[in-house]
């Protein structure tokens, strides 16, 4: 079994080889040889014979122009224009996704590279019975929910705020702005030294520091990224509320809306295309959330399993497990903490297939609510 | 009239609050990060004894022999700004051929490109590393912790989303301008370079903010490519090397994270408007 799965993979790394070889050494003598055979071949005969048309009697006359035909032209320029960007992405998103997914069902661990050999659907096996793979799907579910909530309410509300006729709308939309400039890492060191040292300070809840417990920190987690994300989303909603009608809202106010039936018979029904960028958005980082969770807390502090999870794997006694280890980073340090390069794939694997089902749902449901002016 | 004049004032009230509450942790760092390491130890809220700590401690942040703060900074600019050019002019040149070229080759090729929109990070990270260290090994030109190397894969991973916005464009440029170009003796690259681009520039705008705010920023490409204390390193990757070797001494990794964080606030300050109009209008295209 073994001995057939080096030999599948020795095929594999094969084509590879010819892959990234054809690429890097033989696309530069391929584009040039287009250049030649492109002066020779010469489609346009065929326009030649039929010339009815202005358009073709033209291209004629401006290929003659050229020296070039404009057919041979229009290929050469089409290869040359498309190669930088294609050739980078083929080669460092599509051809590892590619990879990835054969890498999956190996047992590549980092140590037997280019060694590994075939092992089937053992890794997927193995992350569905690791009940830390579980929790840590579980704490990314509450933690997206709640964070997509809490940032969403927040950005809808300040957005409702600074398109009141307030003195200081810009200074107030730049400065709820602001914090998204900062990276999630730079971040979360800033946050980690409020929560730890400034605001234990003030005592109460805050003292000891919110990051020691699990819930808490998830919570501390929430108001991080509702601080630097609800300004962007804020955004978003301000574009949207300023491209409602204004006749609409005034013809309301003459029948004799109030504020709230406005809000909820004009606001929200114009703006729900905002919605389905804004949770859109909003779901995609939470999911990915890394940056801002290794600076904060590194997936601590440690906790004791959820007995729920822990009777699902028959464990009488309940393991420790880190409180904010969310998959993204959980995919990390499988990868380079452990090793297991091949579980780590396999991982991501079934993080993309649920962020893709997420979102198309998310996404399917708020067409549908979106109205069309 | 009299009453909707009071809600505003109470609206404005409320907006001011908010606003010292979103300002509140800026403060925060930027005292701390003036203060001496025990002087943070024994009292965080209060304010600096001598604000010019601040220059001392950036000095000494400075002069770290293990982090190379100020190389850092450079190789952070080199990064951003090579990988933002080329993002942005190839993407804009593969965009136009395949909005200008009616094949089905053509709506393939933009399709490969959209789905990998959808693509997480996280799925093609591993064997990415791999693939750098097996590109090494044919051709010999290493990939791993050079410039070349991170700006190639910045390259394939902005293309995506910046296609599409180039395409989206493109489409409503009308083709009459193309053609009376090449009937004034224009060949096809010129077309795209001296008309086409100059035309470009809203979405170009966009997309500098959009990919810069987030090449800038970035950790995790960066982690794996360059690879932590490699003698290629960008602002974020010394800033984490900084708090992880100098662990719980804040009054440096304040001060850090203070000079990381500032040239994109003060860019933000000049060009507000640019960003804040690329980064929406990027979102909701």
């Amino acid at each position: 079994m073994a001995n057939e799965g080096n030999k599948l993979n020795q095929i594999g790394n094969n084509v590879l080889y010819f892959f990234i070889s054809a690429l890097i050494i033989i696309a530069f003598p391929v584009i040039l040889t287009i250049q030649m055979v492109g002066k020779f071949i010469d489609k346009d005969l065929l326009v030649f014979k039929n010339k009815e048309g202005e358009g073709k009697v033209r291209k004629f006359i401006i290929d003659k122009w050229l020296g070039e035909t404009y057919t041979a032209q229009n290929n050469r320029v089409f290869v040359y224009f498309l190669f930088p960007a294609l050739g980078s992405f083929l080669l460092f998103v599509a051809l590892p996704f590619i990879q990835g997914l054969w890498f999956s069902l190996t047992d590549w661990n980092g140590l037997n590279t280019g060694r590994e050999s075939f092992i089937g659907f053992e890794n997927y096996r193995t992350i569905i019975t690791d009940y830390a793979f579980m929790y840590s799907f579980f704490r990314t579910a509450i933690y997206s929910v709640l964070n997509i909530l809490v940032i969403n309410v927040v950005a809808f509300s300040m957005a409702l705020l600074v398109t009141q006729k307030l003195k200081g709308k810009n200074i107030y939309r730049a400065g709820f702005f602001m914090p998204n400039l900062i990276g999630g890492l730079v971040l979360g060191y800033i946050w980690q030294f409020i929560f730890n040292k400034a605001f234990v300070e003030f005592g109460g809840a805050l003292d000891p520091s919110i990051l020691i417990n699990g819930d808490t920190a998830l919570i501390g987690l929430i108001v991080v990224v509702t601080w630097q994300y609800a300004g962007y989303i804020m955004m978003i909603y301000i574009a949207a509320i300023q491209n409602i009608p204004q006749d609409l809202v005034e013809a309301s106010k003459i029948d004799g809306a109030n504020m709230f039936q406005r809000l909820k018979t004009i606001t929200l029904p114009l703006v729900a295309q905002a919605f389905t960028v804004a949770l859109f958005l909003t779901l995609v980082t939470s999911f990915k959330q890394f940056d801002t969770v290794t600076s904060l807390t590194q997936g601590g502090p440690a906790t004791q399993l959820p007995a729920w999870i822990g009777s699902i794997y028959s464990k009488d006694l309940l393991p420790v497990v880190q409180s904010t280890n969310l998959i993204a980073l959980d995919i990390y340090s499988e990868a380079f903490d452990n090793y297991e390069m091949g579980i780590g794939q396999a991982k991501a694997i079934v993080f993309f297939i649920v962020l893709l089902t997420f979102s198309l749902i998310q996404v399917y449901y708020n067409k549908r609510r979106e109205v069309e002016m | 009239m009299r009453k909707q004049k009071i809600g505003l004032i109470f609206l404005e009230v409320l907006a001011i609050i908010l606003l010292i509450v979103f300002f509140y942790p800026f403060y925060i760092i930027i005292i701390n990060a003036a203060k001496s390491y025990n002087e943070i130890i024994t009292d965080p809220l209060s304010l600096p004894e001598n604000i010019f700590q601040i220059f001392s401690n950036a000095k000494e942040v400075m002069e770290k022999p293990n982090i190379n703060y100020f190389s850092s900074f450079m190789y952070s600019v080199i990064i951003t700004f090579v990988s933002l050019v080329a993002i942005g002019i190839f993407s804009a040149m593969a965009a136009w051929v395949l909005v200008r070229t009616k094949t089905r080759y053509s709506l393939i090729i933009f399709m490969i490109f959209l789905s990998g929109m959808v693509i997480p990070f996280q799925v093609v990270m591993l064997p990415l590393v791999r693939l750098l260290q097996t590109m090494k090994d044919i051709t010999g030109i290493p990939f791993k912790g050079t410039v070349h190397g991170i700006i190639l894969a910045y390259i394939g991973f902005g293309a995506p989303l910046s296609i599409f916005l180039f395409h989206g464009f493109i489409k409503s440029i009308p083709i009459d301008i193309e053609e009376a170009a090449i009937i004034d003796g224009c060949t096809k690259s010129q077309v795209f370079f001296k008309v086409i681009l100059p035309i470009l520039k809203p979405i170009f705008v966009t997309l500098l903010v959009l990919n810069g705010m987030w090449i800038w920023n970035d950790y995790l490409l960066p982690v794996l490519i360059l690879g932590k204390g490699s003698s290629v390193q960008t602002l974020p990757l010394s800033v984490s090397m900084l708090a992880g070797n100098y662990f719980k001494d804040w009054s440096l990794i304040l001060t850090s994270v203070l000079t990381a964080a500032l040239p994109v606030v003060i860019l933000f300050l000049f060009a507000q408007k640019h960003i804040i109009k690329g980064m929406t209008s990027g979102a909701i295209k």
